[in-house]
């Protein structure tokens, strides 16, 4: 899906919503994103991994989330009142992210992609889509979808996935 | 007819009105070359459920057209006809005119039936293997379905406007001279009354009608007056006499009449022009509607029509997912009037009273919204059961039988998005009841019983399920049919299924073990879709049944869009709730009636009995959480008769809760069954008491 909007043959930008993570800065489809609100409220689910916190009530619909920074082993995981949660439209599924900061919504050229290298400690590179240089910025382009709805991710039932 | 329909009437022109886009955006989908066989099923499904409550409601037109349809469309799909443009071109047509007969019914728009017929040649024609003929009326055809020669008479409003009329009607005289001698009456007075024009010694009454409609509308042929006078039904029926009596094909299919098997079930629609069929099983010529009126002329059907539109404006039809929305929306008031009152109580309370007690009213006003709200949702099961009488007697009448329906638990609330979806499912499980359970009365007596079979319909909530018995004293299923059947499908079986895996192959696509495939059921389309039908809200479908004494098929509705009554527990800080349903009672145990077994067990001791005790805490990796037995609460649970104690910190209340399903967006987690929300806004896990019970006396021997 997401790769039709990477074809090279014409210079076209896109808008990324970006966040940091441990001191690195990455950015995901904007179209992606829902909502951002803040950290509070969550019910933990039972026996679910370390990552899932839990379920929010995000007006009447059961949206679970995710801490990033667990999952990736970056940053501390601490909840202040300044946590962000960034909510996410992926499939037809809505689940939030815990992410340090959002830090920008973003417009990156075409030509400012570059293919990502073949190391990445705490991404799945399946789910890097490129990297993008701006000036001194550069930001780690995910695919956001793909990622959530990894099997990894352990959001989706097996038999749905 | 005394049994009022009109208030279904506006489901299922809701109903026909979504197969039909269906039915289109398929036919569109379909690759010509290589069709897959489950969009083409579900083509078929779609034809097969628009005929069947067409059917079920009387508007005969409809399922007349689609029995043809689906004739035609399960050759394809069994692969004795290949798919064309032609074919689907066909079908997407006899959609557009089922759209219209459906506009029809629904609006008082005017009817064609000439339309209906022309495409139901066409798909006649196809499905005999011609080649579709861009003419939908033959001309060539032989017997055409009115009487050869008549004075035809027809009715009708000219599309053009008062000054070019006279033009018009020159052009259409010059056209029907091919059919007789024509002559034109001015209406009396106003332009817009209808003209009246007579072709006497009509050669084909229909095809002249077909002629004026290009230019007119409300085309009514008033008498196609040759021998008899009696004939009110258009001329477009036959109904000559004594030689084509036998004839209830409807005059299409006569070429291949004694050859295919299908002919069996042909359009005997009509059959009211015939001496009443003899009731005996082999007949299943769709003589099922035969106390109604043979496609009574539009003016006398619209009317009513109309007024039942304008009765239904009474109710609005309004999307469940609107519904919720506004359940939400009262949701988050709720919680923000809970959030205001928090803050409010930090403010005294003499000083603020005019803020207090204008809060209190808030609160009582968003509780009422929030009661009304959820009301609108759930709705008594009797909805869908109050069209069952006439379904049974209708379908008794025809089938021969005599069935007496009784119904129970009509007062059970479901939710209305469940209750609209449960109803063609438990048609389908109504009419198999009555057309392969219940014998005939003599066999019935034959065996012993009595001359009447008995269906009964009960609705109860049950586990937290609600769940819906569909059961009859008939000869139960038969395991060896079903055994030769999947294999003359090409499935490997074994004699030695069990029972119920015989059951279940029932539920297989195209399945059917009906001998004769008719209006009712047999296509093998019933049950597939009924199981896929239940599936998809979440729910299963069980059959018992035992030779001789009859079948019950339970369905088993998960509460998933409904509300159920629960009881809200807290262990260490999390809080839970347990459906009500299954709570038999809860206690603070006496130290003495704990007993350990194994090491590991416990065992709750409660007058005599030895429960198994579930401790939620240690299932749920709950922290901080009360671990002393004689300090927490037992919450005895019942479930399909096996009993647990489940021990929680404390009870907090009893709440209305309603339930969101968790795998909206997560999955499934073992001992919850769903989600709330709670008056504080925060989400609570609704336990899975069945897993929960069940779980726990695996853990037990079978002694205890």
């Amino acid at each position: 899906m997401d790769k039709n909007a990477h074809k090279n043959d014409e210079p076209r930008s896109q808008e990324f919503l970006t966040f940091m993570l441990g001191g690195e800065e990455y950015a995901i489809d904007i179209l992606k994103v829902q909502e951002i609100r803040g950290y509070d409220a969550v019910t933990p689910i039972a026996h679910a991994p370390e990552f899932i916190k839990g379920v929010i009530n995000l007006r009447g619909a059961i949206v679970p989330i995710i801490d990033l920074r667990i999952k990736f082993g970056l940053g501390t995981a601490e909840y202040t009142p300044f946590t962000v949660v960034v909510v996410l439209n992926v499939g037809s599924r809505v689940v939030g992210i815990v992410v340090d900061a959002v830090s920008d919504v973003i417009a990156v050229q075409e030509a400012q992609m570059q293919p990502p290298p073949e190391l990445s400690k705490a991404v799945d590179l399946r789910y890097i889509t490129a990297l993008a240089m701006l000036a001194e910025r550069m930001l780690i382009v995910v695919d956001i979808e793909g990622l959530m709805l990894s099997a990894d991710m352990a959001l989706v039932d097996e038999a749905v996935a | 007819m005394s049994y009022d329909m009109s208030q279904f009437y506006q489901v299922f022109f809701a109903e026909a009105a979504e197969h039909l886009e269906s039915m289109e955006s398929l036919l569109l989908a379909l690759d010509h070359d290589s069709p897959d066989v489950e969009q083409l099923n579900a083509v078929f499904r779609a034809a097969h459920s628009i005929k069947g409550s067409a059917g079920t409601f009387g508007f005969n037109d409809m399922a007349e057209l689609t029995h043809v349809l689906e004739g035609l469309l399960d050759r394809v799909r069994k692969g004795e006809l290949p798919l064309g443009d032609a074919l689907i071109d066909a079908c997407l047509e006899a959609r557009d005119v089922l759209g219209g007969q459906l506009a029809t019914h629904r609006d008082g728009a005017p009817s064609r039936p000439e339309a209906a017929l022309a495409v139901s040649r066409r798909l006649a024609a196809l499905a005999a293997g011609e080649a579709a003929q861009a003419v939908p009326l033959p001309a060539t055809r032989a017997p055409v379905t009115v009487a050869a020669v008549a004075d035809a008479l027809f009715e009708f409003v000219l599309d053009a406007p008062g000054g070019s009329q006279q033009a018009v009607l020159e052009v259409l005289s010059a056209e029907l001279a091919d059919f007789g001698s024509v002559s034109i009456e001015q209406p009396a007075s106003a332009a817009d009354q209808p003209w009246q024009l007579k072709i006497a010694a009509c050669r084909d009454a229909d095809a002249a009608r077909e002629v004026i409609g290009f230019v007119a509308h409300d085309v009514h042929l008033l008498a196609a007056a040759s021998a008899s006078s009696a004939d009110a039904d258009w001329g477009l029926f036959d109904d000559a006499p004594a030689p084509e009596a036998a004839d209830d094909s409807y005059g299409f299919f006569e070429p291949q009449a004694p050859a295919a098997e299908t002919d069996a079930d042909g359009w005997g629609l009509f059959a009211e022009n015939l001496p009443p069929p003899p009731a005996n099983a082999a007949d299943d010529s769709y003589g099922f509607f035969t106390d109604l009126p043979a496609n009574p002329a539009p003016p006398a059907v619209e009317a009513p029509k109309r007024a039942a539109a304008a009765n239904g404006e009474t109710t609005i039809r309004v999307g469940v997912d609107k519904v919720d929305l506004i359940i939400n929306q009262v949701g988050e008031l709720v919680i923000t009037h809970a959030m205001l009152q928090q803050i409010a109580s930090a403010l005294d309370p003499i000083e603020f009273e005019r803020l207090h007690s204008g809060l209190a009213q808030l609160e009582r006003n968003s509780r009422d919204l929030q009661a009304s709200v959820m009301s609108v949702r759930m709705v008594p099961i009797s909805t869908v059961f109050n069209r069952f009488p006439r379904v049974v007697r209708d379908l008794s009448a025809k089938l021969g039988k005599q069935v007496e329906l009784k119904l129970s638990g009509e007062g059970t609330e479901l939710d209305r998005g469940l209750v609209e979806r449960i109803a063609d499912p438990l048609t389908h499980l109504v009419r198999n009841s009555l057309d392969h359970g219940i014998e005939t009365p003599d066999k019935r007596l034959a065996c012993g019983k009595p001359a009447t079979g008995r269906v009964n319909l009960k609705a109860y909530q049950h586990s937290g399920m609600v769940v819906i018995e569909v059961g009859d004293d008939g000869a139960g299923l038969d395991r060896e049919r079903i055994l030769a059947k999947a294999r003359e499908r090409g499935m490997t079986v074994s004699d030695n299924l069990a029972d119920a895996e015989v059951w279940a192959l029932i539920f297989e696509a195209g399945f059917s073990t009906a001998d004769q495939v008719t209006d009712v059921s047999g296509r093998g389309v019933g049950m597939d879709v009924v199981r896929r039908n239940i599936t998809a809200l979440g729910g299963r479908i069980d059959i018992e049944s035992m030779a001789g004494i009859g079948t019950r098929m339970t369905v088993r509705l998960p509460l998933t869009l409904a509300i159920v009554d629960g009881m809200s527990v807290a262990v260490g800080s999390e809080n839970y709730i347990v459906p009500l349903g299954y709570v038999l009672e809860s206690l603070q145990p006496e130290p003495g009636m704990i007993k350990r077994m194994g090491g590991v067990n416990s065992l709750l001791q409660v007058r005599g009995d030895y429960l198994p005790v579930v401790v939620l805490h240690e299932l749920f990796g709950i922290g901080n959480a009360e671990t002393d037995f004689s300090r927490g609460i037992m919450v005895l649970l019942e479930v399909d008769g096996r009993r647990a104690a489940l021990f929680v910190d404390a009870l907090l209340g009893q709440h209305q809760v309603v339930i969101k399903n968790l795998e909206t967006n997560y999955r499934k987690v073992p001992g919850i069954s769903a989600a709330t929300i709670m008056g504080d806004g925060r989400v609570a896990f609704i336990l899975d008491a069945m897993a929960l019970v069940s779980k726990a006396a695996a853990g037990m021997p079978a002694a205890a």
